[in-house]
């Protein structure tokens, strides 16, 4: 046997563009959590101790409404996203009818009660949803609609025209549910001035660390959502259970941060995209205003699964449509909703992370341009094909 | 080099990764999901069973990296759904040698390929010798774990390329050592037994559920369609058994063996074992592992999983291979006829259906 030169993956350096998985913990989030981390109250207590922790948790509250510009009262914790977005499907609908868009998160597209009557909102070749749809929808039927809809979306970046949604949403009044996961900390928003109902956010797709997420509820009185359990009563009886306080400081620290010091990362994502397409590629959703860090490369004719190995072996992390828990490589239904065929499953997410380097862009860059020139023998191996 | 290791799970490939990697190769680790393995649990669920997460902790262990490669749909349709065509067809269907050939030795090795390995190494047992005119397959050390029969569809192209570490191993005992040399958790686990899609009831459940058509009891005829018994379910039967023929299995003072199956009209066709033999038949889709000999070849053949070769001669003809046994036998349609000299597998094929037909 002949042996090569080529060294162990393990031995490269990691390029990670995988930040719509989770962000790289940012520094500020770091402090946060091991300064929470070191108290030992717990939140509810009424000694010195439960008061130290209890403050900490407040002032993160604080700090996460005033990023979205709601009342500190309507800013609920929970373990993260996905809980968030449950929290709200399942405590805020009742007597409603669901309205879930095509692209959503699985979170939001199984999250919805059993039983529940649910109409998809198809998207348009660009990702974004049809208003006319969604206004057909909501005029379908007499019962109010629970609307749910992404700010941004995990996998092409792709940004719904929310404000519009909402206006829509307001005149037949549906609520307005936004699964705000990717957004968060990445554009500034409102949940007020927009007009939505309510917003989920998770701490790690921020910088912060993972187990920690928030549902916002606008209006100016403390919301009423029904838990999903009760527990001790907390976060104002919505939310059982003892706050993660470390995850919570640390999520709240690096929205802070993200806001504070936005860096624009599309300059580098163009370049990305530029050189992509000049070896074959196509940009999904390119059409439509995006997140500034995200792009869904689909190189035709090619696997996700090949190429997310290739790309991996060379010390490259980004990621395919959608990867199930156990790591196989499944179609993406987003692509799919928008119109792509077998391309739904030759697509590659990347996505820029907010310490992302100059030099990482170039590499990446280099290594897809290899990949996509190499011939390769099309595989069979595949759900759809 | 880079080579990918095909990963079950099990302790076999899981040593052929170890021992690739300490032998100073770059290792890269894939696991096929094959099919649900909790697929009566929930449809469209996740479903990493057992077998990935040891594949994976092996991975992670020694520090290589590791992929799950979804082959469900694949395998449905090339190895499921054509077993079940077999036994509708009146056939016994070898199934690993429809994955191996597909979803293993193709699919598979195509990704190896695309990534950039240089070869991909499996833990079956089965040895590869460098020979003179390239490479050759031949039966392992352990006799005792021979898959070299199932795996005599590969193709020279695909031997090339594989490699079979444990061919050389002398018996399982020496691999589970090796594995805890390696530190491995799955050195202790058991072998996986029997077909691996089938985890709960039998493969008859599964063929009957998927052709409920087939299922259910039926007559025995003799070759002049006269009824004399009843069976419980077609594919219980193969060409060539005595057994479950219950008082068929003696007529006229002789001994009784199928000697054919209509799946169509659920008929068992019996003969007398002494009369039904067979001194000639035709293999077809015949892999030949040695330039195809126009003249024919002397050797021996082998048409069942575990039994002993038997002497005949091979000569190769427009649908196949014609095979003239030594001694007369009572080959199974659907089953490998795989030709080997020695211990090299020169090749082989499926053994067509004769015309064994009822009268009615």
């Amino acid at each position: 046997m002949v042996s090569t030169s080529a060294g162990s993956p393990q031995r490269q350096p990691i390029i990670y563009l995988d930040a719509n998985a989770t962000e790289p913990l940012r520094p500020e989030a770091r402090d946060a959590f091991l300064e929470a981390a070191e108290l030992t109250g717990n939140p509810s207590s009424v000694h010195r101790a439960g008061r130290m922790a209890r403050a900490m948790l407040e002032q993160a509250r604080d700090d996460v409404a005033q990023a979205f510009e709601v009342v500190p009262l309507n800013c609920i914790f929970t373990s993260g996203g996905t809980e968030a977005n449950v929290l709200a499907m399942h405590g805020l609908s009742a007597g409603r009818r669901f309205l879930v868009g095509a692209t959503e998160h699985d979170a939001v597209r199984k999250g919805f009660p059993e039983g529940a009557d649910v109409t998809w909102l198809a998207v348009e070749k660009d990702g974004t949803v049809s208003l006319a749809g969604l206004e057909q929808a909501l005029n379908a039927s007499d019962t109010p609609a629970f609307v749910c809809l992404m700010l941004a979306n995990n996998e092409t970046g792709v940004l719904h025209p929310i404000t519009d949604i909402a206006t829509l949403c307001q005149r037949y009044g549906a609520h307005l549910h936004v699964d705000g996961v990717q957004a968060a900390g990445r554009i500034a928003f409102s949940v007020t001035a927009s007009g939505v109902n309510s917003f989920a956010l998770s701490g790690h797709k921020t910088g912060g660390p993972k187990g920690a997420g928030a549902l916002l509820l606008a209006g100016p009185a403390p919301g009423r959502v029904l838990p999903l359990f009760e527990g001790g009563g907390q976060e104002q009886g919505r939310r059982g259970g003892t706050q993660p306080l470390p995850a919570i400081a640390g999520m709240a620290a690096a929205l802070r941060t993200a806001l504070q010091t936005p860096r624009n990362l599309s300059p580098l994502r163009d370049r990305i995209e530029h050189a992509a397409c000049a070896v074959g590629a196509v940009v999904s959703g390119a059409q439509a205003p995006r997140l500034h860090n995200t792009s869904s490369l689909i190189l035709p004719g090619r696997l996700a699964q090949e190429q997310l190995m290739r790309l991996d072996l060379e010390g490259i992390c980004v990621s395919a449509g959608s990867a199930c828990s156990s790591g196989k490589v499944a179609f993406s239904h987003v692509l799919q909703a928008m119109g792509f065929e077998a391309q739904a499953g030759q697509a590659l997410r990347v996505s820029l992370p907010w310490n992302v380097q100059e030099e990482d862009v170039t590499r990446f860059i280099q290594v897809y341009e290899n990949m996509a020139r190499k011939a390769a023998s099309g595989l069979k191996l595949s759900t759809l094909i | 080099m880079r080579i990918l290791v095909a990963m079950s799970g099990g302790v076999d490939s899981s040593v052929v990764a170890a021992r690739l990697q300490a032998e100073g190769h770059e290792v890269v680790g894939a696991t096929l999901q094959l099919y649900d393995a909790r697929s009566a649990a929930k449809k469209g669920a996740c479903c990493a069973g057992q077998d990935i997460r040891d594949a994976r902790a092996v991975a992670d262990r020694l520090g290589f990296a590791h992929y799950v490669i979804d082959a469900e749909k694949r395998f449905q349709d090339s190895v499921i759904g054509r077993f079940a065509d077999a036994y509708a067809a009146g056939e016994t269907p070898v199934p690993c040698v429809a994955c191996n050939q597909g979803v293993k030795f193709t699919d598979l090795l195509g990704l190896a390929r695309d990534i950039g390995a240089e070869a991909m190494a499996t833990g079956h047992y089965v040895r590869r010798v460098e020979g003179p005119h390239g490479a050759e397959l031949h039966r392992p050390v352990d006799s005792a774990r021979d898959q070299s029969w199932f795996l005599f569809a590969t193709t020279r192209d695909q031997l090339d390329f594989l490699r079979f570490p444990l061919g050389d191993m002398p018996d399982k005992a020496a691999v589970r050592a090796e594995a805890e040399r390696y530190g491995l958790v799955v050195a202790g686990k058991p072998d996986s037994q029997d077909l691996c899609f089938v985890n709960d009831g039998s493969y008859v459940d599964l063929v009957e559920r998927m052709r409920p058509e087939m299922a259910g009891p039926g007559e025995i005829v003799d070759s002049q369609g006269k009824i004399v018994g009843e069976h419980d379910g077609v594919m219980r039967f193969t060409v060539g058994q005595s057994k479950r023929l219950g008082n068929a299995a003696w007529l006229d003072g002789q001994r009784q063996m199928v000697v054919g199956v209509e799946p169509g009209k659920r008929r068992v066709i019996i003969g007398p074992r002494a009369h039904s033999y067979v001194e000639s038949l035709l293999v077809r889709d015949v892999n030949w592992l040695v330039d195809a000999p126009p003249e024919g070849i002397e050797c021996a053949v082998q048409m069942r999983a575990r039994e002993v070769p038997r002497a005949a001669r091979i000569r190769p003809v427009p649908q196949g291979a014609l095979v003239q046994l030594e001694e007369p036998a009572m080959p199974a349609p659907g089953q490998a006829c795989v030709f080997y000299q020695g211990t090299r597998i020169l090749g082989g094929g499926f053994i067509c259906r004769t015309e064994t037909e009822s009268a009615a």
